[in-house]
């Protein structure tokens, strides 16, 4: 029998042949599957972009045909629109306070649910709901409520002995309480850094308790390094979802952006612009800038992400 | 021994305390508002209590009968329609495109995929105006189609994205056997590679459900009329009311505005929780 099985000829190619040529040649079966997506693609985001960017350097009603205005939108938009400057401070100040504080929040309640215990499980559900419910009219409205004059919320402030206006008509005030139901829907970070901790062997935590470092070096010098990718994750998608926050805004601030526009998101703004007003061509240069700043920050935290973000694989 | 068990005890027992305070404040605000829709209207804003001294349910007959002669019922209607219309076209776009993605060879793969992953950070703003005219040119204006259209051409790449990872991780094997055995690529997509994926279709679903109930912008760019008023337009018309009577009613349907985000949440919590922090959806 085994004389008969002489060595076969060497057939180096053979067994990559085909699966180099099932490489190379498209399947032509691929764009049947991709025809839905494409035509996506296509007709409702790519072209909507390239006749978004155009209607940007035109005045545009809807009715009549657009009118090429060149830099005209923007120059309004950053020397003569106070309303405008009014809605990119406000953004700006959301951004800035609620990403940062949610993302403390999400990792303050992560580190404190990860334990050996197994009963998180319970905990880790009841953090997440607000994360599905928060965004919705239903939930901005009970804030609305909760922050109003004799609120429950002030009730409580009252009995730790601060008075404070009923912040929802409070132009001081208004903002931070659209900041608070942002950080209340802390839930899906949350849940993302918890997956993280997961990663985080636990042999460094025992090596390094032995030799002696606390619960804060520890955390400071294992696990948040570590866990560096995942914040670095959760701050890119949090940032460019707080740049365009809209429900909050719009029914806290009671539709038209609140107390002396204490409100006035940026999404705010624009659909008041295109969709009131009906200056589409300003609503689209509008459009176009936050494309651009969310790029820009993207860009930032990517740049900066060196100095930072650290990766086990690349010392 | 137990001097060492008692403070270990005591710990476990400070952890569910701490652990139980935050839960009581992160749900307290869930927990207002069903008990809001049962209060008599005078109590809802000026007792901190929970409970109401009595139940009245007047909110609940008031905010059904709706406004501009279109009952609460309809909008509830019209939400059902919208979601579970975006949910059929969104599984079955999304998981047509990420199988080619996954599994299929063709041109300009890699560039394709690139620019899907791109339009995960595009802020929809930027084709909001084009397609709000494109669908205005159409007629669709003030019907669901410009709702649901979007997702029958798998707009959402979140979800492409969260079934290609998916389905990256199904065995080729798999769906080379069915090919030596003479399967077709839609028949080994169909039989094979679609049934295997069922937990990212899942996931894909309830999140496409929830996002859709929730969704108020773009349902408030495009339905005009009371008729078609989805459930968030119907809340908006208590956005302006400051009048203590119309509190009952406002607090009753938001409470049944959440009902259905409950109910999904409480029978897939896990595989919620698990779609969040394997794919990095935003809840």
């Amino acid at each position: 029998m085994t004389t008969l099985r002489t060595p076969a000829p060497p057939r180096p190619a053979e067994p990559r042949a085909p699966r180099r040529g099932y490489r190379r040649k498209s399947q032509p079966e691929a764009f049947g599957f991709l025809t839905p997506w494409l035509l996506g693609a296509v007709a409702l985001t790519v072209g909507p972009m390239v006749v978004s960017l155009y209607l940007a350097f035109t005045d545009y009603d809807m009715f009549t045909t657009p009118h090429w205005v060149g830099f005209g939108n923007f120059t309004h938009m950053f020397t003569d629109d106070d309303r405008y400057l009014r809605s990119v401070e406000v953004t700006l100040i959301y951004v800035l306070v609620s990403v940062p504080v949610k993302l403390a929040v999400s990792l303050g309640v992560a580190l404190l649910l990860n334990t050996r215990r197994g009963t998180n499980g319970f905990y880790r559900a009841a953090f997440y709901a607000p994360s599905l419910l928060g965004a919705s009219v239903a939930a901005a409205l009970v804030w609305r409520a909760l922050f109003t004059g004799g609120g429950p919320v002030n009730e409580v402030l009252a009995g730790f002995g601060w008075h404070t206006p009923s912040w929802v008509d409070d132009p001081n005030f208004s903002l931070a309480s659209i900041v608070l139901l942002g950080v209340w829907q802390f839930g899906a970070p949350m849940v993302i850094f918890l997956a993280g901790l997961k990663q985080v062997p636990a042999e460094l935590h025992e090596a390094a308790a032995i030799d002696g470092a606390g619960a804060f070096r520890r955390f400071r010098h294992i696990t948040l390094p570590l866990l560096s990718p995942v914040i670095f994750f959760n701050l890119v998608m949090e940032a460019i979802h707080a740049f365009q926050a809209f429900t909050p805004a719009f029914v806290i601030g009671g539709g038209r952006g609140g107390p002396a526009d204490a409100d006035l998101f940026y999404t705010l703004y624009l659909f008041e612009v295109g969709f009131q007003d009906f200056r589409m061509g300003y609503a689209s240069a509008m459009a176009w800038v936050l494309l651009v700043v969310i790029a820009i920050v993207t860009a930032i935290v990517f740049r900066t992400a060196k100095l930072w973000v650290f990766y086990e694989d690349r010392p | 021994m137990t001097a060492l068990r008692v403070p270990r005890t005591a710990r476990s027992v400070g952890w569910h305390v701490l652990c139980l305070c935050g839960v009581a404040v992160v749900l307290y605000p869930l927990a207002w508002l069903a008990f809001a829709s049962v209060k008599p209207p005078d109590e809802i804003l000026s007792r901190l209590a929970l409970l109401p001294s009595r139940f009245v349910f007047d909110g609940y007959s008031k905010g059904w009968e709706g406004a501009a002669g279109v009952g609460f019922g309809r909008f509830f209607l019209n939400s059902f329609l919208v979601a579970g219309l975006s949910v059929v076209a969104n599984v079955l776009s999304c998981s047509l495109a990420a199988f080619a993605f996954a599994r299929l060879r063709f041109r300009f793969r890699g560039a394709l995929f690139a620019f899907m992953i791109t339009t995960l950070m595009l802020p929809y703003h930027v084709t909001l105006i084009p397609q709000y005219v494109i669908f205005q040119q159409a007629g669709l204006v003030n019907t669901f189609v410009p709702l649901i259209l979007p997702k029958l051409l798998a707009t959402e790449a979140f979800f492409v994205f969260l079934i290609v990872q998916f389905m990256r991780g199904i065995p080729r094997e798999l769906d080379e056997a069915a090919t030596i055995d003479g399967c077709s690529v839609y028949r080994t997509f169909w039989h094979v590679v679609l049934p295997l994926s069922k937990p990212a279709l899942v996931t894909t679903s309830i999140f496409t459900f929830i996002w859709t109930w929730n969704d108020f912008f773009t349902q408030m760019v495009y339905l005009n009329d009371t008729e078609k008023f989805t459930v968030p337009l119907g809340l908006r018309l208590f956005v302006d009311t400051s009048s203590q009577s119309d509190f009952g009613a406002m607090f009753a349907m938001s409470a049944l505005a959440l009902v259905p985000i409950v109910l999904f949440f409480l029978a897939f919590q896990r595989l919620l929780v698990e779609g969040v922090s394997t794919s990095g959806l935003k809840g």
